[in-house]
């Protein structure tokens, strides 16, 4: 038997036992995995499960109490992110990564237009041409299903999906090789839910991203998702691909989540 | 002959935490071997633990014991231990699966669920999308449906989508469970002779039919699922 190797063999990003603590409260136990280029991996769990916490560890926001992140930077090396220098960490939250987050108004800026919500992250970058970031912008709001007329108009005028799609938007403007997601689909009506689902999976697929979705919704997980965590008070319980965990879950609680399920 | 799907002594076995932790076995000692462009039909009752087999080769249920050797990229690689990534990588490019269900993506267009294998398997866009048509007028699904997403489809014609998606890729192996369960005859007839094409071609393919008549025209031999009866 022969390991077959895939298309991607060196690892994007990698978690060495990462724990962390409040006082005597162990919010997150002793968590390792690798994510590999193009790999979308969820995170599931209820409130209080450590999920957050461990995805906010993964995005150099949250320093660990134990154990490490390592991120493959463009060059092909693997880095320490607590031993990165800060024109490195900028260079990974403004273009390399993307992160999602649950409330729109929290990755973004409300009172400014949606075009220039999605041109910032490249003037961050260097770009200067006001022709090519305005028009780099419209194509991406027509990407997420924005009308483009609606490029000056601010997202405090837009609905909760519209938001959320220009999150996205803004966030994959750099072309980033990683996506943080928090419970992306979380404030919205199920309508908008599946809408938005089906454009983050084909962008997924599209652009050959990998992601780390948290989420406590399985449906997201498994329509989204090439692997699963299931996490349950700081620690992963079980793990495998997202299809096995679901249709053949082992530990008791794994089950129990499945279970809860309300058939459609 | 080349032996594409070789199992041994596989065992599977639920364990219902919920229900007290009652132990449910499924199937213990399945063991059968499938060679390129041969269809091994799978007998026995409902209940018999059938569909948990495929599932088993699919990597969609996890193996107790015993090995799912497949052969992938020229190499036998054991399914029933491989990590997810070699798993969905097998699932690219080696073993397909056409389940009696369609798990529609909402919003995708039947042309676009049925042309995505291609698509990851790398084809250009326009003749993935051409191949798809084809096949899906070869399945009498009207060419006005197609840019309409399945999941408002009829039961037969979502099945035909999942048949289409399963049978347009070029994968060396296919796990067909129920492929005819809601057609006609005029489709089931089709199937029949997708079939027929894929074996000559050297697909090897485990089947579930429940139609003798179609069990006949397409199985050049029958596993009997009740020998691998697990002990309650």
């Amino acid at each position: 038997m022969v390991e077959v190797t895939g298309a991607s063999d060196q690892p994007l990003l990698v978690a060495e036992g990462l724990t962390k603590s409040y006082g005597r409260l162990a919010a997150c136990r002793d968590v390792s995995f690798v994510l590999y280029p193009g790999e979308v991996l969820a995170i599931v769990g209820e409130s209080g499960s450590g999920k957050s916490t461990l995805l906010q560890m993964l995005s150099a926001q949250l320093a660990p109490s134990g154990g490490r992140v390592s991120y493959r930077m463009r060059d092909g090396v693997l880095r320490d992110l607590a031993e990165l220098g800060e024109a490195e960490r900028r260079f990974l939250f403004r273009t390399d990564w993307g992160y999602v987050h649950q409330d729109p108004a929290q990755g973004l800026r409300m009172a400014v237009s949606a075009g220039a919500n999605v041109g910032e992250r490249l003037m961050a970058v260097g770009w200067n041409n006001y022709g090519r970031i305005r028009q780099t912008a419209s194509s991406w709001l027509e990407r997420v299903e924005i009308d483009v007329a609606r490029i000056d108009d601010a997202p405090r005028t837009y609905s909760g999906g519209m938001r959320q799609r220009l999150q996205i938007a803004r966030n994959l403007v750099t072309e980033p090789r990683l996506v943080f997601m928090d419970e992306p689909t979380g404030g919205l009506d199920v309508s908008v839910q599946a809408r938005l689902l089906d454009l983050m999976r084909s962008l997924v697929n599209e652009l050959g991203l990998a992601a780390i979705v948290v989420t406590h919704d399985l449906a997201v997980a498994r329509l989204l998702s090439h692997r699963v965590m299931v996490m349950k008070e700081g620690r992963v319980i079980e793990t495998g691909l997202t299809d096995q965990v679901l249709d053949d879950p082992r530990e008791p609680y794994t089950q129990l989540l499945v279970s809860s399920i309300l058939p459609a | 002959m080349t032996v594409m799907l070789n199992v041994e002594n596989a065992r599977k076995t639920f364990t219902m935490h919920l229900q007290g932790g009652i132990l449910l076995p499924v199937v213990q000692g399945v063991s059968f071997q499938v060679t390129a462009g041969e269809c091994v039909v799978l007998s026995g009752p409902s209940g018999a633990g059938k569909s948990s087999i495929l599932k088993m080769i699919f990597g969609n249920y996890r193996c107790d014991g015993g090995r799912i050797s497949v052969r992938h990229q020229g190499e036998m690689i054991d399914v029933a231990g491989a990590e997810p990534r070699l798993v969905l990588n097998a699932r690219r490019q080696t073993i397909g699966y056409v389940s009696q269900f369609l798990r529609a993506v909402p919003r995708v267009a039947a042309l676009d669920v049925v042309a995505e294998p291609l698509l990851m398997a790398g084809v250009a866009r326009d003749e993935a999308r051409a191949r798809a048509g084809a096949l899906l007028g070869r399945l009498n699904i009207p060419e006005r449906l197609w840019s309409l997403p399945p999941s408002t489809f009829s039961g037969g014609e979502q099945q035909r989508v999942n048949i289409a998606r399963g049978f347009i890729s070029e994968l060396p192996i296919l796990l067909l469970d129920e492929p005819t369960a809601s057609l006609d005859a005029a489709n089931r007839a089709v199937v029949v002779d997708l079939i027929a094409a894929k074996k000559q071609a050297g697909v090897a393919m485990i089947a579930i039919v429940h139609d003798d008549d179609i069990r006949a025209q397409i199985a050049d031999r029958t596993v009997d699922v009740t020998t691998f009866a697990a002990a309650a």
